[in-house]
């Protein structure tokens, strides 16, 4: 039933948004994993930026794409936490530590080892529409943990255009998505950091977008 | 389907538009099998996107004139979020896009309601207005003239002159029964679209001299040249099919539709030169984006209509 319900939700309502109110330009398309384990690493300018990563999937990999969220922002109220959890499947993690010996990413490792594909945002939260923040090393720290698992580097743009943080209006853009290589651990998290980091600023100078202002 | 809304002639082109196609197709596909080595993927991609862009042509214009309005508000639609999307515009404006947005559903309303004076000045006045006034309120000075210049252009070519092709359905004084404004549709649209394809074709085979090289350095005299002969004879031919037009005003519509047509097409090309991209976008494969394709529609839609119903309506 929710599942279903679920499908629906992706197939027909985020779809028509996504593809027809909004509109894809999809760079590297053929890069994209065929299933799971991935994580898809992006930036984060806006709430749509899951339902985007969702989109380019196609809908049968659909029951095993989990989006990473923060608890405390998703799971603030019952109605909140039940469409973040069951429709759109997020994993929900923590940002702060309550026990100092507490794990906070094992819900995402749990799920990699399932082979779910799992859509990770290292800024942590939307930062200034169509702008990089300092990325959290939080994804560095998962990687480790499962070095076998790829990392595919996401850039987006134009969603911060489209429905910035704080805004409820939607106003179509057409958005641009830049897939690059997968990447794997390489031994040390700073030098992972580096290579996300690089990869991402390449995708960007692949857009040559001029700064929104 | 019911194609009740198509007259005998119209039907007749759309078959011929397929026939055209097919021989296309068989075409791109014999080329390869002679020469294995080359790669036709593009020339396939492009013969491709006209099969489906001439299927959902013929589907619109089919289902009737609302629909046929529907389809063309929606080519607006997606022809104006393409130029916003390409333009650098400013983060104050968000807003004033979405009332610039706006304008697509009550212009192609004003056509579906057959009100011709709102057709003609609603744009022009009220959207300039509207528009002018919602973005000085968000009083952002800097670049204001760039932006409320390119944002006033961008509704006037993808909202304002698209929709003069769906006005054709609805004008009045029609007397050649129904499916009359479906024929000067698909003749307006068809002798466009061929005049790019022949333009192109006979730039490449016969091409020499440049013609506007900065814009576009693909366009040769010849090419125009050859494109607006084709254009011309095609107009003369069709004419008496689909529209009420004698052969020398069937002669002047071709040499408008011709000469119009190459100035849309390399204005989208100016456009895109300043910006620094080579397509509009990736909606349609092969020919890139929505713009690439209705560019020259956007130049002689006004021309052909007004020039039509000075004429005729």
């Amino acid at each position: 039933m929710i599942r279903a319900l679920r499908w629906l939700f992706f197939a027909v309502l985020v779809r028509g948004i996504v593809l027809v109110v909004l509109g894809l330009n999809v760079r590297h398309r053929e890069r994209l994993p065929q299933g799971g384990p991935a994580i898809l690493a992006a930036n984060h300018n806006s709430h749509l930026d899951t339902l985007v990563l969702i989109s380019l999937l196609p809908l049968s990999l659909l029951p095993r794409i989990r989006p990473v969220a923060a608890a405390d922002y998703f799971l603030r109220n019952r109605w909140v936490g039940w469409f973040a959890t069951r429709i759109i499947g997020i994993i929900p993690i923590a940002r702060a530590r309550s026990r100092p010996d507490e794990d906070l990413l094992a819900p995402v490792q749990q799920a990699l080892e399932r082979g779910d594909i799992v859509l990770f945002f290292p800024e942590g939260s939307r930062g200034e529409p169509e702008r990089f923040k300092p990325l959290k090393s939080g994804i560095a720290r998962l990687v480790e943990r499962c070095p076998a698992v790829p990392v595919y580097p996401v850039y987006l743009h134009g969603l911060g255009k489209a429905l910035p943080k704080g805004e409820a209006l939607l106003v179509p853009f057409f958005l641009d998505v830049f897939v690059g290589q997968p990447l794997g651990f390489g031994g040390d998290r700073d030098g992972f950091m580096a290579a996300y980091r690089a990869s991402m600023d390449a995708l960007a100078a692949e857009g040559g977008f001029p700064p929104w202002e | 389907m019911n194609l009740l809304h198509l007259s005998r002639e119209v039907q007749w082109v759309l078959g011929g538009i397929a026939v055209l196609l097919v021989v296309a197709t068989a075409a791109a596909w014999l080329l390869q099998r002679r020469r294995p080595q080359a790669d036709y993927r593009e020339l396939t991609q492009r013969i491709n996107a006209w099969w489906v862009m001439v299927a959902v042509f013929a589907a619109a214009l089919a289902l009737g004139p609302t629909w046929s309005i529907v389809f063309f508000a929606f080519v607006s639609f997606l022809a104006l979020k393409e130029f916003l999307s390409l333009i650098p515009t400013r983060r104050a404006d968000r807003r004033v896009l979405f009332w610039a947005y706006l304008t697509v559903p009550v212009q192609y309303w004003w056509v579906a309601d057959g009100y011709f004076s709102m057709f003609v000045l609603f744009i022009p006045v009220w959207g300039l207005f509207i528009v002018t006034a919602r973005m000085v309120l968000m009083q952002e000075t800097r670049d204001f003239l760039r932006a409320i210049g390119t944002l006033q252009w961008g509704m006037l070519t993808t909202v304002f002159a698209l929709s003069h092709v769906a006005y054709l359905l609805v004008l009045p004084g029609q007397t050649g029964g129904p499916g009359e404004g479906a024929g000067l549709v698909v003749y307006l649209v068809l002798l466009t679209e061929l005049n790019d394809v022949a333009q192109y074709v006979w730039g490449k085979s016969l091409g020499r001299r440049k013609i506007v090289p900065t814009v576009s350095p693909g366009k040769t005299f010849e090419g125009l040249l050859g494109g607006i002969v084709t254009t011309t004879v095609m107009a003369v031919l069709l004419a008496p099919l689909l529209t009420p037009l004698d052969r020398w005003q069937a002669v002047a519509a071709g040499l408008m539709i011709g000469m119009g047509g190459f100035l849309g097409d390399i204005t989208i090309s100016s456009v895109k030169r300043d910006i620094g991209v080579k397509d509009s976008g990736t909606l349609i494969a092969g020919h890139g984006g929505v713009l690439d394709r209705v560019n020259s529609l956007m130049a002689t839609a006004p021309l052909f209509f007004h020039f039509i119903r000075f004429f005729h309506y």
